[in-house]
């Protein structure tokens, strides 16, 4: 797909020199519920193409719908956790437009009554002065169905402009969401894009706390559209936001929340106006383009769901639920970072790189704490930024990545061994130990071979042997790397060295 | 046994069950008729008669075994072409459905077929429910049995005048402004929109989602109830459909006593606007009740007056969304895909454009503009609240009276294509009947004579509080025996031969 673009961009110091950015944040979350959200159809993800539909989710005529009770739960939940009122009685209302992938052309939401109002969630980001703590206000989250999803064949674009023909699949049709909305996310200055990416990370967070989505990016149950706007001064009166859709990962957050924030500073520094837009976000290019013009007269026709009755929830089934709510995430993190003696910048890490989770299964799976960071935010983080996925979603599992770990420590591997261990994982070679069986990566532990080794080396380097002896001990790692080329990283650098000195007869004072 | 397409739907299934007859013969005789008028008549739309046959041989080899059989085993029906049923034709009398074949049965549907009654096949109606003449059937108009030049009421015109023309003595119809009561009322037959939520919609291709409701149509109260709680009752499939207990609407068809009870006559239907011979079989009735023990008192519905503009607001409204699944993506019609290079908007606009109707096509504009940005306050809003005063206007009412009565129909059945071209003319109709659809309550409508200008059938309309049915079939039975005495014999036998 193209993206060439010429939009111009200002540089993000002078972004944020000249202008106020307001952020605002819709993230739709399919729930995990074992069944839609109007009928009985299993909602399992990746199964073929039109075989999880029924009359109610294909929209036949005379077919209706029927709340999925637990899915009016997940959302109460979701909205106590974010410290959201619950509404005493509230409907759902049809939202009518004509898509393909829509089976009754309207979409069965909540409009003015949502189930949830009026949150908030505490985010924290780096500053340059600390660690701060930003507060997200949530405006509303309600609950909706999916609808299908249509993929378009032929043609050049892979859209549905110059498509042959398109196909849709009715199998996400009707998967309970929910759409949690934030309000206008002022204050935040240049660390707009940290906002906004700790935000959705935290909510991730909660969500799966709440066990009531999976929360996979890249999957598509979990959303994000990032509405961002900028203004000369906090005090000035909002500008006109676009829309950025299509950013699926905690990382594309931050980077299309800071191109959108450099597009439009140049079209208002060159003394243009910000279109009312939809845009969408390209991971691999970095930009945002151009989607469908979205102005607020756009007009859904909104009015209350008659084939559906009212849902008031009673009182006491709001605080029931409450009283059973996980522990929030926020002080789930004090806890975790009291625990593993951290400093408040290494856990914003840990955070940020939504490697919370991973880090303490790691940690619970026999790992110490320092090897679990450095291993998820060092090599794993890496591989999953080139990827542009989560860590979670790494095929690797954190009771393998503690198990990598633990054959470090006990000098079966170093840790050249164990990136390729990991290498070996990811690539789907099985476990640890099979892919080190398999690709024979065990360190050369017998002491024969290395002597052999460094015998070879000190012949064929003699002046830096000379040196060595001569108490220029810093030149050992000349050989000590030339042994560690001969056995292909084999070998224990350490053990290596050890021998190393003792041949020579140099005592190791460096 | 006699002609047994003239047996009651519970005479009928009496000779079923004792074995007097077999359901197949009963099938056969109704198939046969149908044969034999239903070119003139055009009740149907389609007729399923290997359908119905095996039905009814299912039901002759179940009592062949022994198994009790449910009260309307082996009689036929005639199945309004709004509710799917499996494998057979479902178009609601639109061109946009054609050649669709549901893949599921409607509730009402699934619970006729679980209590043995034979579906003979489909009816006519006003394309999707909306017409009082059906007329705006995409296939052409149902004629009156009672006068072929003559409208047979609608939408439901299809299922009142097989069960007139003794197509079947039951059918079901749907009621979402008066659609089975209209119709009941033009061919002097019985028909009852229960209470909303007493039946569930599941299966029944929405008009307006907050109106509709199927319910019996027969030429019996008692009949009427025998169907009605075959079909009423609970279903999880619809949110809408009440939770409670069905009143027991056959027991009150038998008790037929209205001593004491007090029936209330709504002064605002009524008087300027109905037809002489209308307003003259009602009073007479409403005599007829008088003198059966009955306390009748005038009763004031202040905003019925107003009904008829909230529901034509209401109705476009929760139709134009209703119906925009209609639009060649998934099933029946698609037109114009093979014209240029359309896109999908192309082919969606070209299938609507030819799939609907005037009438449709009229109501699905009103609705979207009702419903638009800047006007929703002013037309559904207020709609809503009128709805609301309504509402209050029956619990005031049914605060002086038990039940409450009205012409169904200001005029009896009028010629065909008389109003094709006055939409308000062919709305008026249903002054009387919208009421009830707005507030949910249920009514009924049986024949109360023929007026003497035009010798056609008259229908009185009975109201009753929501989840009272069985109120309906007390009065609507004691008044029906009443007539048959001043009669000497059911209307329909008065009818001219077909």
């Amino acid at each position: 797909m193209s993206t060439r673009t010429n939009d111009a961009v200002l540089p993000y110091d002078e972004v944020v020199a000249r202008f106020d950015p307001v952020l605002g944040l819709e993230v739709h979350v399919e729930l995990g519920t074992a069944t839609k959200m109007f009928c009985g159809c299993p909602t399992e993800f990746g199964a073929p193409p039109n075989t999880q539909v029924c009359p109610v989710c294909l929209g036949l005529p005379g077919s209706l719908p029927a709340v999925n009770e637990v899915a009016v739960e997940s959302a109460i939940r979701i909205g106590l956790a974010l410290n959201c009122s619950i509404a005493e009685w509230c409907r759902f209302a049809r939202k009518n437009y004509f898509y393909p992938d829509m089976p009754k052309n309207f979409q069965t939401s909540q409009y003015d009554e949502p189930i949830a109002f009026d949150g908030w969630l505490d985010v924290d980001v780096e500053t340059d002065e600390g660690m701060r703590t930003f507060r997200v206000g949530i405006e509303r989250a309600h609950m909706e169905e999916d609808t299908g999803k249509t993929s378009h064949q032929g043609g050049a674009t892979g859209r549905i402009h110059g498509a042959d023909y398109s196909l849709v699949d009715y199998n996400r049709a009707g998967i309970p969401l929910i759409e949690i909305v934030t309000k206008p996310v002022e204050g935040t200055g240049k660390y707009a894009p940290q906002v906004a990416k700790a935000y959705v990370a935290s909510l991730r967070e909660i969500l799966r706390g709440l066990g009531v989505s999976d929360v996979k990016m890249e999957q598509g149950s979990l959303r994000c559209d990032a509405n961002v706007s900028l203004r000369p001064s906090p005090d000035a009166p909002l500008g006109t936001r676009t829309e950025t859709k299509n950013v699926n990962s905690l990382r594309s957050i931050e980077r299309a929340v800071r191109y959108e924030m450099t597009r439009q500073a140049a079209i208002l520094d060159a003394g243009g106006r910000v279109t009312q837009e939809t845009r969408h976000w390209h991971e691999d290019t970095g930009i945002t383009t151009s989607g469908r013009e979205k102005s607020d007269a756009e007009d859904y026709r909104y009015f209350p769901e008659p084939d559906l009755v009212p849902i008031a929830p009673s009182r006491e089934w709001v605080e029931r639920l409450r009283a059973s709510l996980p522990e929030n995430p926020h002080v789930h993190r004090a806890r975790l970072q009291a625990g593993w003696g951290i400093s408040d910048f290494d856990m914003a890490s840990v955070v940020n790189a939504g490697a919370v989770e991973v880090v303490e299964a790691t940690i619970a799976a026999g790992a110490d704490q320092a090897a679990a960071r450095k291993w998820w935010l060092g090599e794993l983080l890496r591989i999953a930024n080139e990827r542009g996925a989560e860590l979670e979603d790494l095929p690797i599992t954190p009771v393998e990545v503690a198990r990598v770990e633990a054959l470090v420590a006990d000098g079966a591997l170093n840790d050249k061994l164990a990136r390729q261990v990991i290498e070996g994982v990811l690539a789907g070679e099985g476990d640890p130990d099979q892919v080190v069986a398999a690709r024979g990566l065990a360190v050369v532990s017998d002491d024969g071979p290395l002597l052999a080794a460094i015998d070879d080396a000190l012949g064929a380097q003699p002046d830096v042997a000379e040196k060595i002896r001569g108490g220029k001990v810093a030149a050992a790692g000349a050989i000590v790397g030339a042994v560690m080329k001969a056995t292909r990283g084999q070998a224990d650098a350490a053990r290596v060295r050890e021998l190393l000195l003792e041949r020579l007869g140099v005592s190791d004072q460096a | 046994m006699g002609d047994l397409t003239r047996l009651t739907a519970a005479e009928t299934a009496a000779a079923v069950a004792s074995g007097e007859t077999s359901a197949v013969e009963v099938a056969r005789a109704h198939l046969d008729r149908i044969a034999a008028v239903d070119d003139r008549v055009h009740a149907f739309l389609h007729v399923d008669a290997d359908g119905a046959l095996a039905a009814a041989a299912a039901v002759d080899d179940a009592r062949a075994a022994g198994r009790a059989l449910s009260p309307l085993a082996g009689v036929p029906l005639a199945l309004k072409d709004v509710l799917t049923q499996t494998g057979v034709p479902t178009t609601c009398g639109s061109r946009i459905l054609e050649g669709w074949r549901p893949p599921y049965d409607a509730t009402v549907t699934a619970r006729l077929k679980a209590a043995g009654v034979v579906i003979l096949g489909k009816t006519n109606m006003d394309e999707f429910a909306m017409g009082s003449s059906t007329e705006h059937s995409a296939y052409g108009p149902t004629h009156n049995p009672w006068d072929l030049d003559r409208i047979p009421g609608g939408s439901g015109g299809g299922s009142a005048a097989a069960v007139a023309a003794f197509e079947a003595p039951l059918a079901i119809g749907t009621d979402t402004g008066g659609s089975i009561r209209q119709p009941a009322a033009v061919t002097g037959t019985v028909g009852v929109k229960p209470t909303y939520g007493g039946v569930s919609r599941y299966g029944l291709v929405a008009l307006a989602s907050s109106l509709d409701q199927a319910g019996p149509c027969s030429r019996t109260v008692l009949d009427a109830a025998l169907l009605h709680a075959v079909i009423g009752g609970h279903d999880p499939m619809d949110s809408t459909s009440l939770d409670v207990p069905v009143p027991d609407v056959v027991a009150a068809a038998r008790r037929a006593d209205v001593r004491g009870l007090r029936i209330g006559v709504v002064r605002e239907l009524g008087g300027e606007g109905y037809q002489a011979g209308v307003r003259q079989r009602f009073d007479e009735a409403v005599e007829l009740l008088t003198g059966l023990g009955a306390e009748v008192v005038e009763v004031s519905a202040p905003h019925f007056p107003y009904a008829l503009a909230a529901y034509y607001l209401i109705l476009p409204s929760e139709c134009s969304s209703n119906l925009a699944k209609f639009d060649g993506v998934r099933f029946g019609l698609r037109v114009g895909e093979d014209v240029g290079d359309p896109s999908i908007e192309q082919v969606m606009g070209r299938t609507r454009a030819a799939g609907f109707g005037a009438e449709a096509t009229r109501r699905i504009m009103l609705g979207t503009y009702a419903l638009s940005a800047g006007y929703y306050d002013a037309y559904y809003g207020q709609a809503q609240k009128v709805r609301t005063l309504i509402q209050r206007d029956f619990a005031a009412a049914f605060e002086q009276a038990d039940v409450l009565i009205s012409p169904t129909a200001p005029t009896t059945a009028f010629r065909l294509g008389e109003k094709l071209d006055d939409p308000l003319a062919m709305y008026l109709n249903d002054v009387a009947t919208i009421p009830a659809n707005l507030a949910g309550t249920p009514g009924m409508s049986l024949p109360v004579g023929l007026a003497p200008e035009d010798g056609l059938p008259v229908g009185m309309q009975i109201m009753a509080p929501a989840m009272a049915d069985d109120r309906l079939y007390n009065v609507g039975a004691a008044l029906e025996a009443a007539l048959l005495d001043t009669w000497g014999r059911p209307i329909l036998e008065g009818a001219p031969a077909l």
